[in-house]
């Protein structure tokens, strides 16, 4: 990793699909070399996957989500791996974490509607032998997600010259 | 009625781009690479800061020399990001922009008859500057074969007995060029052995993309004779909010600051606040701004060079330097003929001074989308030619 390496993950990071040339102009390389560079980051898995981020609202789906804290008895010779691996297998749990503070897990889970949400913790999770606790807290409205700000902003003005 | 302008008033020549400034309000879909400020608003950690010190009544004059904690602030800015040691409660003072420091550092320093050696091209307000404080300006050339950086032979040569002051800019504007550490070790011994004060305008610094960015006071022979002016509006987009600080050995910034309590009092109370919300959170906002700008930097001249416009890479600030020397017609002749029939504007280098002729100084502070519009319409000029 050098500062190249640096500068095309941040480019990847904000636009995945950028072509190579484009890429190639913002970080001054060529254009063999950035495509042998990410490779590399690929293969060493610096670099995990590309992907969309997606308006599902806009695409027609109902969505909901909430943030899931769970309280959690840890496992004797396994912590809290073997619980988090298990929870991490249902396709609801769209992320998980292992937090400080008063609660152990944080969970964001999505659903069609919150109907299906509260029924998925309370059947799916809140059973597990080793939950002592958890608290559902419903996503109202989301203004900002991996870095990228969803709502509309209104740029600042400049004049047309200035030295 | 006789003319109550002053000798100095008509001695400074008007603003070299209102023509162009009155072509481009007329225009529509005008790409303008004359914007010499960053695209990006104030990091909003700063903006708090100013909003919390109007909400608490923190309205009223500060000392001529700043806010204390603002002074320590940027002490300890200085301390980590260049290691020069200024003392806050000695040498340091808090301006209204860097603009109104280089005007009192200028007349601290000028008597009449005084030449003042100003790196050419420079920013157009120094040789005004010099100009109403009775001195005289003398150009030293920053060539491009020597990357727009100032060498010890041409400073040398403009050097006579009345020279009293060194004014530069690095990394500068117009040309984007950067001094080292070394650049700047290169000049100090002309520069103390001809006993020349330096003024040293690094409002630029942190838009240093290659290499260690550098201040002139890191060294030590120039540090006793440097008055350091840096600032917020380039670093932390603080363009509006009108406020930097100079640096220097005691009686130097006494002298300034003499001149500043008159006549700017203080600078804007709410803008020392949030100039200190900057240094102590900013960090992270700026940091992606100048990432950006390097890539846009990148993306920018390699396009010039391709559509044949020779550009060097400039290692600092938000400016590209072509040459149109090729083209055959002269930088204001480009200029206005590129704006007319391409809608891109660009300030002609002629503006900056007299080394800046036959060449174009476009900021790449815009948008990428914005930047290879223009590069494609700057090729299309360059056709019709």
């Amino acid at each position: 990793m050098d500062a190249k390496d640096w500068l095309l993950l941040r480019i990847l990071e904000e636009d995945g699909r950028m072509d190579v040339r484009e890429i190639a102009a913002l970080a001054d390389l060529d254009e063999e070399e950035v495509a042998s560079r990410i490779t590399a980051l690929e293969e060493s898995g610096v670099i995990r996957a590309y992907c969309a981020s997606i308006n599902w609202e806009k695409a027609g789906e109902d969505t909901a989500a909430a943030t899931v804290n769970l309280k959690v008895n840890p496992e004797r010779d396994f912590g809290y791996d073997r619980i988090a691996e298990r929870i991490a297998r249902f396709p609801q749990v769209r992320s998980l974490r292992l937090i400080s503070g008063v609660y152990d897990f944080e969970l964001l889970v999505t659903g069609r509607n919150l109907q299906e949400i509260t029924r998925f913790v309370s059947e799916e999770i809140a059973t597990l032998d080793q939950i002592r606790e958890t608290a559902t807290i419903l996503v109202m409205k989301t203004y900002k997600e991996n870095g990228r700000i969803l709502f509309e902003r209104k740029e600042g003005e400049r004049l047309p010259f200035s030295f | 009625m006789r003319d109550f302008i002053s000798q100095r008033a008509h001695a400074i020549p008007p603003s070299g781009i209102r023509r162009f400034f009155d072509i481009v309000q007329e225009m529509d879909n005008v790409i303008s690479l004359g914007v010499g400020e960053p695209d990006y608003s104030t990091p909003w950690v700063a903006c708090q800061a100013g909003i919390a010190s109007i909400e608490q009544g923190q309205t009223a004059y500060t000392s001529n020399r700043g806010l204390p904690a603002l002074r320590e602030e940027i002490g300890r800015y200085l301390k980590r990001r260049f290691d020069v040691t200024y003392n806050p409660a000695t040498e340091m003072m808090v301006t209204t922009g860097a603009s109104e420091a280089l005007d009192v550092a200028i007349r601290a320093v000028t008597d009449p008859g005084d030449e003042i050696l100003i790196g050419d091209p420079s920013y157009v307000s120094y040789g005004p500057g010099v100009t109403l404080a009775g001195g005289t300006p003398v150009w030293v050339p920053c060539r491009a074969e020597d990357e727009f950086r100032m060498t010890p032979e041409t400073l040398m040569e403009r050097i006579t007995p009345k020279s009293k002051a060194l004014l530069i800019n690095f990394p500068n504007n117009p040309t984007g060029g950067v001094m080292s550490r070394d650049d700047y070790r290169a000049i100090a011994d002309i520069v103390v052995d001809h006993d020349l004060v330096v003024i040293s305008d690094e409002i630029y610094t942190e838009l240093t993309y290659d290499g260690d960015m550098a201040s002139a006071a890191s060294v030590p022979a120039l540090r006793e004779r440097t008055i350091l002016i840096n600032g917020f509006s380039k670093a932390y987009a603080m363009t509006g909010w009108r406020i930097a600080y100079i640096c220097a050995p005691q009686e130097l910034c006494d002298a300034a600051l003499k001149i500043h309590q008159y006549v700017m009092l203080s600078a804007p109370t709410m803008s020392q606040y949030a100039a200190i919300g900057a240094l102590r959170g900013g960090d992270i906002a700026r940091e992606e701004m100048v990432t950006e700008y390097q890539m846009r930097r990148n993306m920018f001249v390699r396009g010039l060079n391709r559509i044949g416009l020779p550009c060097h890479m400039p290692k600092g600030a938000f400016y590209a330097f072509p040459s149109i020397q090729e083209t055959g017609i002269s930088d204001v002749e480009f200029a206005e003929r590129l704006v007319t029939e391409q809608h891109v504007a660009v300030v002609p280098g002629s503006v900056f001074g007299p080394a800046g002729e036959g060449h174009l100084r476009c900021a790449y502070a815009v948008s990428r989308d914005d930047l290879r519009t223009a590069v494609e319409r700057i090729g299309e000029f360059l056709e019709s030619l």
